[in-house]
């Protein structure tokens, strides 16, 4: 175990390992969302960020994207692919819950049938642009090039990463805030809580769903731009691994908590860049899921509880 | 409108209905002959050569796989099917990582009972046996059994604590962590797999008559053995004092604690009788091949067990055992179109779970279970 | 009474119906022998390996060579009935076993052409050994197949071993590198020839290993970059060395990336896209400017592309068996035998077998490849010293 390489680049690896969770944690808001009012596991989820990434490549194919553009290109390809991922992320969430479990839930499926659609659904959708796109690694331009921003000792912060992690701290934070402060938000905590009750309060139940799954899809559009300027490559199933990461931070944080998602997210990245660092990648997976068992064992409703019904969100 | 719709339905679901009813009232004698005559069609389908039915062999194209060896991987596949009925369709537990106990049965016959195990080699310096030492192939049996069921306990032991959603990731996780380590770990062989696994017969060799290389119908005659042989047992306890805890616990937890049944030591028993069966066909399924690796048990073959089980009917054996056998032959005998096999899994699985979500051939009490939640609903969903 | 005897009608009929099925039984089942001909030069020859899927880029040139062989056998010899059946296996050992029940107990076939990947060769060498058939692989690379002492595997290419000789001959001579940092994705293949390599090497300034469909590689290159490399040598496939390529130089990395035979595949530059300039692969396989005769024309006649990686491999493969049909080998035993003892020059090397199944290892040859322009060029032919 490489002690030495991990405590004399701490920092360095702890940066890495934040920006890294930082869109675990924007995918895990989606997953905790719907869990938190549903209780159902979205396994497809993972096939919205997938679509989501694509959406972006195809936006910047379409504005004739290069590597390394000019300023003024460069904000307006960030901006074109933010509209193209954050569309086509939320009309498949939101047409997902339309034909998939609405259904279910009319019939008041059982959770295991619903897991079983979810993954049927998940497996239509990562086949689909299988065939579609190809199953081969998707290369995309360099549309923001890495550049060190910040030096502190020997951790350098660059441009990538400081946009990862700001911007997942901005969007939990606007989400919070329309969760706890808007008309909206106290409708979604209401039927978090009691969905027999909410309805008999006025809220309509099945608003408040497609609103939950739609703003799931946004946070997914929003991740898979960031991804794909921090990676630059995509695949018909990059959202199976990174689904499955991002729902294990989810359950690590405390599922259906928002605040949790976020340090679900944050903190599985940390332990798997310092895993990966100690031993060596083939062994990052293996950490994150004994760290999952050792947190559900002492604490079963993960690190923040789960509290989406609750007022604080 | 609706009213002829429900006049069809109903009638339907008089004819489709009667059918199960007809059996279920016919004479106990006349019962097992049929079951009987089913049997031994089962054991004569390697052969099947009547003359409505060729169609069904896999052979038919150029393309097409050894028959023998799809029935025999049918066969496996149905061994695990009756194993997670249990876990998922019992005990009513959400195992998403059924191809770790899969792979533990596998890695115990490869690395007790190969002489290219590294567990083997090392057994051979340590006391100074012979190179073409191994443990014998009836012994790896027991071995395996045990070590899948202490498995079962190790898993089930902190999650079964767990709310039903996170035992689903958990046991995810699980099968991952056992693929992962067999990947990366020496004593497993690592990527390479483990080759030279033996059969009834010893290491695999061109000596083996009956338990050979190339001919498979001995192995699927064995396999169905094994299978009728675990049928008879999991009915049995099914209508045993354990299977009417598990049916208890699976209903609702809290009364059937209240009634004096520890739900914990029963789900953990279920855990362990899952894992057990699901490592005998680990056992089967290495011995057969001679060749196992890592890459073999992955997630997605946990996600095709689920299905097969919840897909045929969870809780009733004929059922699973069906939905086994569908999702083992159908892309075997449609390889002309293995490129879409994924896409048709998936969208089988959402059309099967829309529609008909109690199964192919439901558990009558899960049928009814469904039906009575679906008139649960309030008016205003 | 009358449903008594209803009933006991309805069990005579189900009885005589069973008799009449069990009457009427085909001896059908595995098919048919594939039909000796006046001139006792046919057979049927069976080719396996991913035909479809991801890693199908690394296979189809050598399908293609293969096809091509039998086309101009064909034309060339009208009354040699030669049959090809492919089948596809998409890389994967246990899709490969059923598929060599399947061949091996098809009396019809005399060889095999496969498999393209070091896995599903190795689960299926002990099959086909059993029912006494050659097997002549065009990629299959891992040095532990031919030493399993197994009589039915050949190969015409150069195992890993010389290959990770020659790379690292070329890390020490020819990049001059002083801080060499290995990395490979967990596979049998990468594995193999990292291990070779590192042994090769002595010390290393660095290694790790990634795994399959990894995306995020920060880890690896935080090492790579704390250990100063000046080369990485990356062993594994497209799907996972274009991410981390393009990671790598995204992230200011300039070291050179030097790759195996698993990278020699149009779609690594594609994948990799800018970041994929310079890039070195080695491959025990031959440009399509060196290869012997008209191979190369006719294949670009036939296909409109030049051939890709190990198509002359696979026509040569194709080449021992079609011979050995002409020359009256129609059985199993004849055909291994006459492979065993082929000694000819084949259009990507000469081609002469050991004991174990490996070409001759001073036939081997392996050359470099580059990334120019976003495409592949030879850039020279190694030694293995």
């Amino acid at each position: 175990m490489n002690f030495a390489e991990l405590i004399g680049h701490l920092g360095q690896h702890t940066v890495d390992g934040l920006s890294k969770g930082a869109i675990y944690a924007l995918v895990a808001l989606g997953y905790t969302l719907v869990y938190g009012v549903l209780k159902l596991i979205n396994f497809a989820h993972s096939e919205v960020f997938m679509i989501g990434t694509f959406a972006v490549v195809g936006a910047w194919t379409l504005m004739g994207a290069t590597d390394n553009p000019p300023f003024g290109t460069m904000i307006l390809l960030l901006v074109g692919g933010l509209i193209a991922g954050v569309a086509a992320s939320g009309a498949t969430a939101v047409a997902v819950e339309r034909i998939a479990y609405r259904r279910l839930r009319r019939m008041n499926a059982p959770p295991l049938i619903f897991l079983i659609t979810a993954i049927g659904v998940s497996l239509v959708l990562s086949e689909t642009f299988g065939l579609w796109q190809g199953r081969l690694v998707k290369g995309m331009p360099n549309v923001l090039p890495r550049k060190v921003v910040f030096t502190i000792g020997n951790t350098t912060i660059d441009n990538r990463q400081l946009l990862t992690v700001v911007a997942a701290l901005v969007m939990m934070f606007a989400l919070d805030q329309f969760i706890n402060r808007t008309r909206y938000g106290r409708g979604v905590r209401a039927v978090a809580q009691s969905p027999d009750t909410a309805a008999l309060m006025g809220v309509n139940k099945d608003r408040v769903i497609v609103l939950i799954f739609l703003l799931g899809g946004l946070l997914a559009g929003a991740a898979a731009l960031l991804y794909n300027v921090r990676y630059g490559n995509t695949r018909f199933n990059v959202g199976f691994l990174l689904g499955l990461k991002a729902f294990t931070a989810a359950v690590l944080g405390g599922i259906g908590n928002l605040r949790g998602a976020l340090l679900g997210g944050l903190l599985l990245g940390v332990v798997e860049v310092y895993a990966a660092t100690l031993t060596s990648s083939a062994w990052e997976d293996v950490a994150a899921f004994v760290v999952l068992v050792v947190v559900l064992l002492f604490r079963p409703t993960g690190l923040l509880g789960e509290s989406l019904g609750r007022a604080r969100a | 409108m609706t009213d002829t719709l429900r006049r069809i339905n109903d009638v339907r679901r008089q004819a489709a209905g009667s059918v199960g009813d007809r059996w279920r009232a016919l004479p106990r004698w006349q019962r097992a002959i049929g079951f009987l005559a089913f049997v031994v069609f089962l054991y004569y389908l390697p052969y099947l050569g009547i003359p409505g039915l060729i169609w069904l062999r896999t052979d038919t194209t150029p393309q097409g796989n050894d028959w023998a060896g799809v029935l025999f991987i049918c066969a496996v596949y149905v061994l695990i099917a009756l194993g997670l009925n249990i876990v998922v369709g019992l005990a009513g537990l959400l195992d998403l990582g059924y191809v770790g106990f899969f792979a533990i049965g596998a890695y115990s016959v490869a690395l007790f009972g190969s002489t290219q195990s590294p567990v083997v080699e090392a057994l051979q310096n340590r006391f100074g046996l012979s190179p073409e030492w191994a443990v014998a192939w009836a012994i790896c049996l027991p071995i395996a059994i045990m070590f899948t069921m202490i498995s079962g306990v190790i898993l089930g032991w902190p999650t079964l604590r767990l709310r039903g959603d996170y035992l689903a990731i958990v046991t995810l996780g699980f099968g991952e962590i056992i693929r992962i380590v067999a990947r990366n770990s020496t004593f497993t062989g690592g990527p390479q797999g483990i080759a030279a696994i033996p059969g009834p017969q010893g290491a695999p060799s061109a000596d083996n008559t009956i338990f050979g290389l190339v001919d498979a119908k001995p192995w699927y005659w064995l396999a169905l053995s094994v299978i009728l042989v675990v049928v008879i047992g999991v009915r049995r306890l099914e209508n045993s004092r354990v299977g009417r805890a598990w049916l208890a616990i699976r209903e609702d937890e809290d009364a059937a604690a209240v009634m004096g049944v520890p739900g914990f030591k029963f789900k953990l028993w279920a855990f362990a009788m899952g894992a057990a069966i699901g490592g005998l066909s680990g056992f089967l399924f290495a011995s057969r091949n001679a060749f196992i690796d890592p890459t073999q048990f992955n997630v997605n073959l946990s996600i095709l067990f689920v299905a097969m089980v919840v897909v045929g009917g969870a809780g009733n054996m004929a059922g699973v055992a069906l939905g086994a056998f569908l999702l083992a032959y159908l892309p075997e005998r449609f390889r002309e179109f293995s490129d879409y096999r994924t896409l048709a899994f998936g969208v089988a699985l959402v059309l099967i779970m829309l529609l008909r979500p109690q199964g192919l051939i439901p558990s009558r009490r899960r049928a009814r279970e469904l039906h009575d939640r679906a008139e649960e609903v309030p008016a205003n969903v | 009474m009358r449903r008594k005897f209803v009933r006991a009608l309805g069990g005579v009929a189900l009885a005589v119906a069973v008799a009449a099925a069990a009457g009427c039984q085909e001896s059908g089942g595995g098919g048919d022998t594939g039909g000796g001909g006046a001139q006792n030069c046919s057979g049927k020859i069976a080719l396996f390996g991913a035909l479809t899927g991801g890693d199908a880029g690394l296979v189809l040139p050598s399908v293609n060579g293969v096809e091509l062989a039998i086309e101009q056998f064909k034309a060339a010899n009208q009354g040699c009935n030669v049959e090809l059946t492919k089948f596809d296996t998409q890389g994967a050992p246990d899709q490969a076993t059923p598929i060599a029940n399947r061949v091996a107990a098809d009396q019809g076939y005399v060889a095999v052409i496969g498999g393209a990947f070091s896995g599903e060769s190795k689960a299926t060498m002990p099959i086909y050994e059993a029912a006494g058939l050659v097997m002549i692989s065009q990629s299959a690379t891992a040095t532990e197949l031919t030493a399993a002492g197994n009589k039915s595997f050949h190969r015409v290419v150069g195992n890993d071993g010389t290959q990770s000789a020659a790379a690292v001959a070329y890390i020490k001579n020819v990049l001059k590198a002083a801080k060499p940092f290995v990395i490979d994705d967990g596979t049998t293949y990468g594995q193999g020839i990292i291990a070779g390599v590192k042994k090769g090497l002595g010390t290393v300034a660095g290694e790790d290993r990634v795994q399959k469909d990894q995306q995020n590689f920060d880890a690896t290159i935080s090492k790579i970059r704390q250990a100063g490399a000046d080369v990485v040598a990356y062993g594994g496939y497209t799907n996972e060395a274009a991410p981390l390529l393009k990671q790598m130089r995204a992230a200011g990395i300039t070291a050179k990336f030097l790759g195996f035979d698993g990278l020699y595949d149009p779609n690594f530059p594609t994948g990799a896209g800018a970041a994929g300039e310079g890039a070195v692969v080695t491959c025990p396989c031959l440009p399509a400017s060196e290869a012997g005769g008209t191979f190369s024309a006719d294949y670009q006649k036939k296909y409109g592309q030049p051939p890709g990686n190990y198509g002359a491999e696979g026509f040569d493969a194709a080449t021992i068996i079609l011979e050995g049909l002409k020359a009256g080998k129609v059985t199993r035993a004849d055909m291994l035998a006459w492979v065993d003892s082929y000694d000819k020059q084949g259009v990507s090397k000469a081609i002469k077998f050991d004991q174990t199944g490996d070409v001759d290892k001073s036939k081997v040859v392996i050359w470099a490849y580059e990334i120019k322009d976003g495409e592949w060029k030879p850039q020279q032919k190694l030694t293995i010293s």
